[in-house]
């Protein structure tokens, strides 16, 4: 699920943010994890960006089928009030 | 005349209410009920048909203190007359905190509310989905505080009747759909503020058990912070309002892209950091690297001066080396016994000249002493002594030559020798000087 890689992703960048101010790794594996934080950051960032802000109403048919549509206030019309 | 009482009765007593103990409790197949209402002076009959059996929200136990409303009449084939109750309520409680006790005890014994069932909820959802009425507050409320926090939330609302007969039903089925979905990260099931009987449906069992069945992480929002439903127990986190719901799930957008850019930077930082650390001690090498040649360098040079002394060393040594060979060859040279031969060689017959001559002298000299002595003997001679007229006397035959007269015997033969020629004499007397 895309939820677990981003917070997978928040958290490895987290642990190599760490790993690297401890600072006693040797220079070729800091240049390695450097390189993977600086992937998982951008893929974080574009994981953010990408996403589209929507609501939608899961309803079911007449048929029984349950169906997605977006969500507009006029949906409220239908149920009586809580 | 049975016939005749129960139309009495049933006309008489169509409408009562009693208060009493549950006892002698007994539910067959049938579904109708049956049990004695007892209180300390005396007891009554009474059946719960099934109808109104099931329409019970708590369950009849032995014992239950009860107000019952209900109809008399008679049983005919017994002759025995009864109350055939409408309404059962538990006294002191209402039937509804009793039903949310008894279900809560039951629900526990299974396990459901155990905190090691609980599932996490994810830290950065990217679909919410909403169980709850599109029309109440609930609903405005969450939408309003996910937009806030997360502007870019995918939000799936399920919606359903939040109280009532279907509401346990439809909320079940919601939760179930979600489920199905599988792209839904994290639940939020409630409702806004109401009575305990407004919110009975996220007390039914229905309920309870589909938010244990789901295998989304299901937030409960039910009510306001006093309101406790058997659904808050058994979700996987309580949530006291929907709109507290709404902030545990979604984090802050803007503080998570600050969080992100801040980890960039800092990861650029340290990298950077790390580098020129790396590039210090890199110089250093390198620094370390020139010493070495050039303390190599002044190794080689120094190594060169002393060969070079060591060379002429050797030359010295060899010089001197050679000097003396030379020394005691000339010694030796000196010493060379062919030499001392060829000069002994001249020197031998210089030698025996001179020896010769000396010989030649020497042996003058001895002849000449050797005359003189002979002449010397001459003079000596017994001969010449015998020339003058002396004789030798011998003994015969030893040859002895006479001295003294008593050296002899009469009748001693002796021999004289004369000057020319001997005489053989026998001695006849003896004359002894002292005769004379």
């Amino acid at each position: 699920m895309a939820a677990v890689k981003f917070e997978q992703a928040m958290a490895r960048l987290e642990a190599i943010v760490g790993e690297l101010e401890k600072s006693d790794l040797p220079l070729d594996e800091s240049l390695r994890i450097f390189e993977e934080g600086i992937r998982l950051s951008k893929n974080c960032l574009k994981i953010l960006e990408e996403a589209e802000h929507k609501v939608e109403v899961l309803v079911q048919d007449k048929n029984g089928k349950k169906r997605i549509h977006a969500y507009s206030p006029d949906d409220a019309a239908d149920e009586p009030s809580s | 005349m049975t016939g005749l009482l129960r139309t009495s009765i049933e006309a008489q007593f169509s409408d009562i209410w009693l208060e009493g103990e549950l006892s002698n409790l007994r539910a067959p197949g049938s579904g109708h009920v049956y049990c004695t209402l007892k209180d300390k002076a005396s007891q009554i009959r009474a059946v719960l048909f099934r109808s109104t059996a099931v329409r019970l929200r708590f369950a009849l136990q032995e014992g239950l203190h009860v107000i019952v409303r209900g109809r008399l009449t008679v049983y005919e084939p017994r002759g025995e007359y009864q109350i055939v109750l409408d309404t059962v309520e538990p006294k002191g409680i209402g039937a509804l905190q009793l039903a949310f006790e008894q279900l809560k005890e039951r629900l526990a014994m299974e396990g459901l509310f155990d905190q090691d069932r609980k599932k996490s909820i994810p830290a950065f959802p990217r679909t919410v989905g909403v169980v709850t009425s599109l029309t109440g507050a609930a609903i405005r409320d969450i939408l309003a505080v996910l937009r806030r926090r997360w502007p870019t939330l995918h939000i799936l609302i399920a919606p359903v009747q939040v109280q009532g007969e279907n509401a346990g039903c439809q909320i079940a089925e919601a939760l179930i759909a979600l489920n199905k979905l599988g792209s839904v990260d994290v639940i939020i099931v409630g409702r806004g503020g109401g009575s305990l009987e407004d919110l009975w449906s996220f007390n039914e069992e229905i309920v309870v058990r589909a938010i244990a069945g789901s295998h989304v992480p299901v937030v409960s929002a039910v009510g306001h912070e006093i309101d406790v439903t058997l659904a808050d127990f058994v979700a996987d986190l309580r949530a006291p309002t929907p709109s507290a719901a709404a902030e545990a799930v979604v984090p802050v957008l803007t503080e998570t892209v600050e969080r992100l850019r801040e980890l960039k930077v800092r990861l650029g930082q340290v990298m950077l950091r790390h580098c020129a650390f790396e590039r210090q001690r890199l110089d250093a090498g390198i620094r370390g690297v020139t010493d070495v040649r050039f303390r190599l360098q002044e190794a080689a040079q120094r190594t060169d001066d002393m060969v070079d002394r060591l060379r002429e060393m050797v030359q010295q040594l060899l010089t001197a080396w050679r000097e003396r060979v030379h020394g005691v060859q000339r010694d030796l040279s000196g010493l060379n016994p062919i030499l001392a031969i060829k000069q002994g060689l001249a020197i031998v017959p210089q030698f025996s000249k001179r020896l010769e001559g000396q010989m030649g002298v020497m042996l003058a000299q001895h002849r000449y002493r050797i005359h003189a002595k002979l002449a010397q003997l001459n003079t000596l001679s017994p001969l010449a002594i015998l020339r003058r007229g002396y004789s030798i006397l011998q003994t015969v035959p030893a040859g002895q030559i006479l001295h003294r007269a008593n050296d002899v015997g009469v009748g001693q033969e002796l021999e004289a020798q004369l000057a020319s020629g001997r005489l053989s004499c026998t001695v006849t007397q003896v004359f002894d000087d002292s005769s004379v």
